[in-house]
């Protein structure tokens, strides 16, 4: 036992601290491993054949030319998966390979091993295909009334009869928008040698990829293991899987270690996008300015699987009509099958759609009864014990609806400036807009997302962590894609153990349990509730022990002095503690919607400031104010990097982003055509929070990842409408429609 | 073809087959993966390099072009244990996240202070404005060169 007087050092990179993220030097210096810088010793190259058509019959298929080219060494169709003949996230209806149909133009139908990549592509070259095409169904509505959808999802809450002094109605589009990280799919597969393998793939939730892996290879679970892996972001397009079976069958076939890389214009096609939607809105308030009844109808295009389109539709409908009370909700909702790119999850996960159509007509509404845009929402502001618009849930958690609008309406609105610099012109440096032409305009987007997974789902994060004289190990499965999950999972533990070197360890599927994906806004709730829970209950233990009052990285203490040092404590080894966390249970609504499906919700307000060429169809975003309901700031800096990229992606769905998919085929799968918002595409972002502690997580932190993405797009919409004097019905707001040529 | 150039100060030769870009050259032959590959169509910025004196897109440079040139990767530029100060500024003010364009924001935003040291805040982006960043808004990456540029003065 030590008697010696100690001092407790002070320990820095708690809660409420933003310290340097510890990939942060090995990504500026390059030296960072993605996924796409992986090598392994002997390995081959792997190459995939898409389909070139939405929809066609193979006819025939013949991989022998290819497996004749000289350094191909294995050809693959569907013929050749040993186990379940199909993967999904929710169904595994998606076959491995297309076989007999194919059913989106860049269906996988074979992929090819080869010594190296340009080897792999002349396999790919040689394949002999040919195929029947068939007409694509393509066309939202004409698959509805055809019957082909994946889930209907109707909200019937209130009385139908009622009506309200003022009406409003509207019908808004939204186009398809790609995550577009800037890492491209990568993976590589390296066989054991015992018949099973390590898969090491871009992946937002390793666990879901392997149980829809191994029922393929008809393996036993333990023989194929999943590994997080360095990823170039992410933004739910890595929640499905892509190449990984393909790669495990591959690298079993062969023996040897395979890698893939996917090129851009593959990784448009090779992962699930957001779904396009067509909504039809009436919105009906009292001369008040009270929302009396919401009626709502809305499409949402699934693409050719179903990927996650039955919870995206889902939210689609909860979260149809945003933050504001009303009593009387009647939404019409459906995903559609088609023969257009899978669509899946992003960023906002159905919330985002919507939103644009909500806030559309909240501002249309206002503008009936002559509301200020602000004050009318304000007053139909919906916040803690009311109950949600859709389901009908009580709202048990923090939701500062109000309190975000006052903050909002607080923030100094910017000026113009009284500069002719062409880089302050919607335009730029183009030098096309006339200075004197140009029209400001000023718009809002309040918006509210569901944190964490909903209806029934089982949603819990596995934490093993392990304390040892040297430090504290954080075992955990959580994707990383940059979102800074490592740094809160870092700060969590000190804050409690009050030990300063903590490491987190990524762990495969073999070593430990889901952690859940890393998307939902829920990482930081559940990985880092888990984090702090777990760390709580073995520094419970270990005072239990040695009868200590508190913890440090000295050791355990007692009255101000230390009982036994930290080498003492792990004299028989390293103290260990694992526990699977659980947000509060969540259920499936009955057949009108109604029930409690969400464990926490979250709100976000914006107002964008516009500058609009209205003759050239041109649109500067000056600057987006925000406030963010955060629950509690665990990381100042992360939170507003969060805020700001997500802010940004709504910018760019609003007036630049959209794949252009013609009867079926992507007709802008680069850089190039795809255009993503640029330096000086950028506003000065200003953010707030709102601090309200959520009912349960890491000391009442919520999720903030996807609310910025949601509330951003719509204030932009609305302040470019706001900018020219008319409605538009569509986004991304291009050129055309702001001069009124379509 | 073999190809012979400086490459982060050392002679190297490189093999090239008559359709490489220098970034796979970089890439997979040289060992130097710290370029990344995003578009390949020079719209993002993220394999960026400096090559006689001036950024460049490494992925719409022809290796076989390269010879007797001068070519500085992310990996010229800092190291673990001495980070250059566009480096240091980035991590810093948070301005990594995925860090995936962060090695073409780092060569880029290095060449433009060794031109300028002290760049206003519009010259910041429009030096940038070739190098995609999906993750961070742009905030953090310009607060962070800003305070650079700050320092300088």
């Amino acid at each position: 036992m030590t008697t010696s007087p100690v001092t407790r050092k002070r320990i820095r990179g708690g809660i409420g601290e933003s310290p340097l993220r510890p990939d942060g030097i090995p990504k500026v210096t390059g030296n960072f491993a993605y996924a796409s810088d992986l090598h392994a010793e002997g390995m081959l190259w792997a190459a995939t054949l898409r389909s070139p058509h939405p929809r066609a019959r193979i006819t025939k298929l013949d991989t022998a030319p290819a497996l004749a080219v000289g350094g191909v060494v294995a050809v693959l169709t569907q013929d050749d998966v040993p186990g379940r003949p199909g993967f999904g996230m929710h169904v595994p209806d998606q076959p491995v390979f297309a076989a007999g149909e194919c059913n989106y133009w860049g269906e996988p139908i074979a992929v090819v091993a080869a010594s190296d990549l340009e080897t792999a592509k002349l396999g790919v070259a040689a394949i002999v295909v040919e195929y029947e095409v068939l007409e694509p169904l393509t066309d939202m509505e004409e698959a509805d009334a055809a019957d082909s959808q994946t889930r209907r999802m109707k909200i019937r809450r209130g009385d139908r009869t009622v009506s309200g002094a003022v009406s409003v109605e509207g019908y808004y589009e939204v186009g398809q928008q790609d995550q577009a990280p800037l890492g491209n799919e990568a993976g590589l597969a390296i066989p054991d040698g015992d018949g099973g393998v390590d898969l090491y793939a871009v992946s937002q939730w390793v666990h879901s990829d392997h149980w829809q892996i191994y029922p393929c290879l008809n393996l036993e679970p333990e023989q194929i293991r999943c590994h997080p892996v360095g990823m170039g972001g992410a933004f739910g397009s890595r929640e499905d899987v892509s190449m990984h079976i393909h790669l495990c069958m591959l690298a079993l076939r062969t023996g040897r270690p395979v890698k893939m890389m996917f090129d851009r214009a593959e990784s448009f096609v090779g992962h699930v996008h957001r779904h396009p939607a067509r909504m039809w809105y009436r919105h009906e308030a009292d001369a008040d300015g009270k929302l009396v009844k919401v009626e709502a109808r809305l499409i949402l295009d699934g693409g050719a699987y179903e990927s996650s389109s039955n919870a995206v539709i889902a939210n689609a409908a909860y979260f149809a009509m945003g933050p504001y009370l009303c009593d009387n909700v009647f939404i019409d909702s459906v995903a559609v099958k088609t023969n257009n790119p899978p669509a899946g999850a992003m960023r906002g996960f159905g919330g985002v759609q919507t939103a644009f159509g909500h806030e559309a007509q909240m501002d249309r509404l206002a503008d009936e009864l002559s509301i200020d845009r602000l004050e009318f929402r304000r007053r139909n502001a919906l916040g803690q014990g009311d109950p949600m618009n859709s389901s009908g849930q009580i709202i048990e958690g923090s939701l500062p609806t109000a309190e975000l609008i006052d903050e909002l309406a607080s923030m100094p609105i910017v000026e113009p400036l009284a500069s002719d610099d062409p880089r302050h012109l919607p335009g730029g440096t183009g030098l096309t807009t006339n200075p004197d032409h140009v029209k400001r305009g000023m718009g809002y987007g309040v918006t509210i997302k569901n944190l964490a997974f909903s209806e029934a789902f089982d949603d819990y994060s596995d934490v093993r962590i392990s304390l040892s004289p040297i430090g504290v190990e954080v075992y955990t499965a959580a994707a990383e894609v940059g979102q800074g999950m490592v740094t809160i999972i870092q700060q969590l533990a000190r804050e409690v153990l009050k030990i300063e070197q903590v490491a987190v360890v990524w762990s495969d599927t073999n070593v430990i349990g889901s952690a859940g994906s890393t998307s939902a806004s829920r990482q930081t709730q559940m990985t880092g509730g888990a984090t702090y829970q777990c760390a709580v209950e073995l520094r419970q233990q270990i005072l239990d022990e040695f009868g200590g009052d508190d913890l440090s990285s000295e050791g355990v203490w007692r009255d101000g002095d230390l009982l036994v040092t930290l080498a003492e404590v792990c004299g028989g080894g390293a103290k260990e503690h694992e526990i699977r966390y659980r947000h509060p249970e969540t259920f499936a609504t009955d057949e009108n919607g109604q029930g409690d499906p969400h464990p926490a919700f979250a709100v976000a307000a914006h107002r964008a400031v516009v500058d609009v060429d209205p003759e050239l169809g041109l649109v500067r975003v000056v600057q987006l104010d925000t406030v963010q309901d955060v629950g509690k700031v665990l990381n100042p800096v992360a939170a507003l990097g969060q805020i700001e990229g997500g802010a940004l992606q709504g910018v760019g769905m609003a007036v630049l982003e959209e794949l252009v998919v013609d009867k079926g085929v992507i007709k802008n799968p680069n850089f190039t055509d795809y255009l993503l918002p640029t330096f000086l595409d950028a506003p000065h972002i200003e953010v707030r929070f709102v601090e309200e502690p959520e009912r349960w997580g890491p000391l009442g932190a919520k999720g903030i990842g996807e609310p910025p993405t949601i509330s951003a797009g719509p204030a932009v919409y609305a302040a470019i409408q706001d900018a020219i004097g008319r409605h538009l019905h569509r986004v991304p707001v291009l050129p055309q429609h702001i001069v009124g040529s379509s | 073809m073999i190809v012979s150039f400086n490459v982060n100060g050392e002679d190297r030769v490189a093999n090239v087959a008559g359709s490489e870009s220098l970034l796979q050259v970089l890439r997979e032959e040289l060992g130097l993966p710290g370029s990344k590959n995003a578009c390949e169509q020079g719209e993002c910025g993220s394999c960026s390099v400096e090559l006689d004196g001036a950024i460049v897109t490494s992925c719409l440079v022809m290796a076989a072009d390269c010879e007797g040139s001068a070519v500085t990767t992310i990996e010229g530029i800092g190291s673990d244990k001495e980070l250059h100060a566009v480096q240091q500024a980035l991590i810093d003010h948070g301005a990594v996240q995925c860090g995936f364009c962060t090695p073409g924001f780092v060569v880029t935003a290095a060449h433009l202070f060794e031109k300028n040291p002290h760049p206003e805040t519009n010259e910041i982006k429009e030096a940038l404005s070739g190098n995609i960043c999906r993750c961070t808004g742009y905030g953090a990456i310009l607060r962070s060169l800003e305070a650079l540029a700050e320092e300088a003065r």
